[in-house]
């Protein structure tokens, strides 16, 4: 197999760029964590920011991926880097699943719990911390999934601008109409991409209320 | 807190008024005094206004008009999540965290109110108890229990501060017929131990007599009569004499249909 020949071959590049694939995933999913649960919580508690929120993250969802890199090319400092600009385009992308599913999982909370909840005196912080975001966990998490499969998908297209990752090696194969190239690219992000879905869905089966 | 007024009720309605904000009014200008140790049912139809009622007690709602007191005091003016903390809420849903066992469902607030963790379980044990449950139900979840364990470890949940006050809306409303008699067996059981003071919501006459030191009987948001239940039943009333014509006739009707 010509396949096998060159990833035994290339196995030192194969690890870098795979690590540089995981380092864009990683850092644009935790950021779209961190800028997401919290927005999801807001449209799920104020309904006058649902449909801003949620129209904002579905709009920049439908903006191809290639021409949102160009279109953060000019903004300062993020345009300077290729990596800062793969995990800006990468981080806006992820969104709208983590903040559609805040939002599912919260308003999903059965609203006698909620009554009796506040009834017994519970904050709202302790509303929140005790009882909302724990029993969305799980929603919240299947979002976080689908946000990792599609990045890592994604993030093939960032060694456009010269970010690096495993779509190095599909552009470099593309450009020399070389198979082995492509797929030294392909598969491995293939099978970042099925080790995230199966691990986090395991987590998530973990983290479903009965 | 925990000391009923000068005037020796517990809580009290002037002139409460409560409108949606669409503008339509679900209670008008209720007075109402609830005295210490005495289970005052709210009896009434569905939009009768008595659940709007109860959650004005523990500003789950704000009235738009007038002023509810616990204990002498203003609701508006007390701190919220304290006032709600001195009372206890009991709903027909019940509402247990499905996330949290038997034991922490009834131990959350004592838990959040800072009581060391020996403390809580001790007073997990005795509440369970004192609803009729055994002890190795505490690790249970909610959905391994039945619609009457469920409700019982609701009331216990209530109770596990101590408040001087519960609420209870239609809390066997959702149960069957012979588990609802034994609950409410249990509850006057309780009632003579523990002498809270018990706002009780139904719509059941039988309940309400069974329950009640007094009926408070409302129509259409508003408060038709305060009745104890010998005076309910020979009441002249016509709202009144109908609910006890009703609830004769469902008895009639199957005496009848056993002679016929």
């Amino acid at each position: 197999m010509n396949v096998l020949h060159y990833f035994s071959q290339h196995h030192q590049e194969i690890l870098e760029l795979t690590w540089e694939h995981l380092w864009l995933v990683g850092v644009s999913t935790l950021l779209a964590v961190l800028i997401g649960v919290p927005l999801g919580i807001v449209s799920a508690h104020w309904p006058v920011w649902n449909k801003p929120v949620l129209g904002t993250a579905n709009i920049i969802q439908t903006v191809p991926s290639l021409a949102l890199f160009g279109f953060l090319l000019p903004v300062p400092w993020i345009g300077a880097r290729a990596d800062r600009l793969a995990i800006l385009a990468l981080t806006l992308y992820a969104l709208l699943p983590v903040i559609r599913n805040t939002y599912t999982g919260i308003r999903g909370v059965d609203s006698s719990v909620m009554e009796a909840g506040r009834g017994m005196g519970l904050t709202p912080k302790q509303l929140l911390l005790q009882v909302e975001l724990p029993l969305a966990s799980s929603t919240i998490l299947s979002g976080i999934r689908i946000a990792v499969v599609v990045s890592v998908g994604l993030a093939t297209i960032a060694a456009a601008i010269g970010a690096g990752g495993l779509g190095e090696f599909i552009f470099r194969g593309l450009a020399m109409v070389n198979n082995e190239l492509i797929l030294a690219g392909a598969i491995p992000a293939a099978f970042l991409a099925l080790s995230a879905d199966f691990g986090l869905g395991l987590l998530e089966k973990r983290l479903r209320p009965q | 807190m925990e000391q009923p007024s000068a005037n020796g009720f517990v809580i009290e309605f002037h002139d409460v008024r409560y409108v949606l904000p669409n503008g339509q009014p679900l209670l008008q200008s209720l007075n109402l005094a609830v005295q210490q140790g005495e289970t005052m049912v709210l009896l009434g139809r569905s939009g009768s206004g008595k659940t709007t009622s109860l959650k004005l007690i523990n500003r789950l709602l704000m009235p738009s008009a007038g002023e509810v007191r616990v204990n002498g005091a203003s609701t508006a003016n007390t701190d919220l999540i304290r006032l709600r903390r001195s009372i206890g809420y009991v709903i027909q849903d019940v509402g247990l965290f499905p996330h949290y066992n038997v034991e922490r469902n009834i131990g959350l607030v004592p838990r959040i109110e800072g009581w060391p963790a020996e403390r809580i379980s001790l007073r997990v044990q005795e509440l369970l108890q004192l609803v009729g449950l055994d002890a190795e139900i505490a690790i249970r979840y909610p959905h391994q229990l039945s619609g009457g364990q469920r409700q019982r470890v609701g009331v216990a949940r209530a109770l596990a501060a101590d408040p001087a006050i519960l609420l209870m809306d239609e809390p066997f409303g959702a149960i069957d017929a012979i588990t609802r008699d034994q609950l409410q067996r249990e509850f006057l059981s309780l009632q003579q131990r523990l002498h809270k003071t018990v706002v009780f919501v139904t719509h059941d006459l039988r309940e309400a007599l069974r329950l009640g030191s007094r009926i408070a009987l409302m129509e259409a948001g508003r408060l038709v009569k305060v009745l104890s239940p010998q005076e309910f039943l020979r009441s002249t009333d016509p709202l009144a004499t109908e609910y006890v014509r009703a609830f004769g006739e469902g008895l009639n009707s199957v005496v009848d249909r056993g002679t016929a």
